[in-house]
């Protein structure tokens, strides 16, 4: 299976290390590409480009005042990760609420 | 049945971009998890979540032996995985390969670890990939579960409004 474009697909967009940094910086508050350059130790370049992913996924807004550009998440676009590992907790959920069955069936056993 | 019936889900985190860590307490001890994780008629019991009926399920518990489950799943389809135990420590540890046999290219590696705590067991699985799709389309896998299971579910109430 093809993966999709890294500018298209949420999961693509996190998969990179330093874009999940960047996201977890802004998730304590909103910040210039300024700050995140600092907190990165990255050029402003590279910077700027994972900035570039994420605003195009949508995981992150951006507002512009003066002469400085501001970066906040925007959590509505996470939204499909969380489910999708959320669904696939469902599954083992379920397994493993089965196995809590068998496990007392064998307690069970074991006691008589 | 009264703590039983607290709902002790799944927890499943992403540690790396080609990993999956799936983490679960047991009211059980070690040596009993292990023990339905690695007994044929026993896992059969539990591996479905559900989905399905398991029509398979072969274990040959040493190092280099073979596994493989299959399943039919609620919607006709076989679903079937395979691979080969790597390391075995029994009640403790077990190394597996996986390959889901609808995408056999990707082989991921499966550290099933059982550890007694306080009045039960903990089960830690670490499931590595070779690459970050691999990693994603099992991930996905689950999604098409949920989707399954929510068409199901439609179903259902299809009928009994009629």
């Amino acid at each position: 299976m093809a993966r999709a474009a890294t500018t298209s697909d949420a999961f693509n967009a996190i998969a990179e290390p330093r874009r999940r940094e960047i996201l977890d910086l802004l998730a304590q508050q909103e910040r210039s590409v300024g700050d995140l350059v600092d907190l990165l130790g990255l050029a402003q370049p590279q910077v700027s480009k994972h900035l570039t992913v994420l605003r195009t996924v949508g995981m992150v807004d951006v507002r512009d005042e003066g002469r400085r550009r501001f970066y906040r998440l925007n959590g509505g676009a996470l939204r499909p990760v969380h489910d999708w590992v959320s669904r696939f907790e469902d599954s083992w959920t379920a397994r493993f609420d089965r196995l809590d069955g068998v496990l007392d069936d064998l307690k069970k056993g074991q006691q008589t | 049945m009264t703590e039983m019936a607290d709902v002790r889900r799944a927890v499943v985190s992403t540690p790396s971009d080609t990993e999956i860590l799936i983490v679960r307490d047991f009211e059980a001890p070690a040596e009993l998890v292990y023990r339905a994780w690695t007994t044929p008629e026993l896992v059969a019991r539990w591996w479905h979540a559900e989905r399905g009926s398991v029509t398979s399920i072969d274990i040959d518990l040493r190092v280099g032996g073979r596994w493989r489950y299959v399943m039919v799943a609620t919607g006709g389809f076989e679903v079937a995985f395979h691979g080969e135990y790597r390391e075995i420590v029994p009640n403790r540890r077990l190394v597996t390969t996986e390959v889901y046999e609808g995408a056999p290219e990707a082989e991921a590696v499966t550290t099933a670890t059982f550890t007694d705590v306080d009045g039960g067991s903990r089960v830690e699985i670490l499931v590595q990939h070779a690459s970050a799709a691999a990693r994603d389309m099992h991930l996905q896998s689950g999604m098409e579960d949920g989707l399954q299971r929510a068409l199901e579910l439609l179903e259902d109430l299809t009928r009994t409004a009629r």
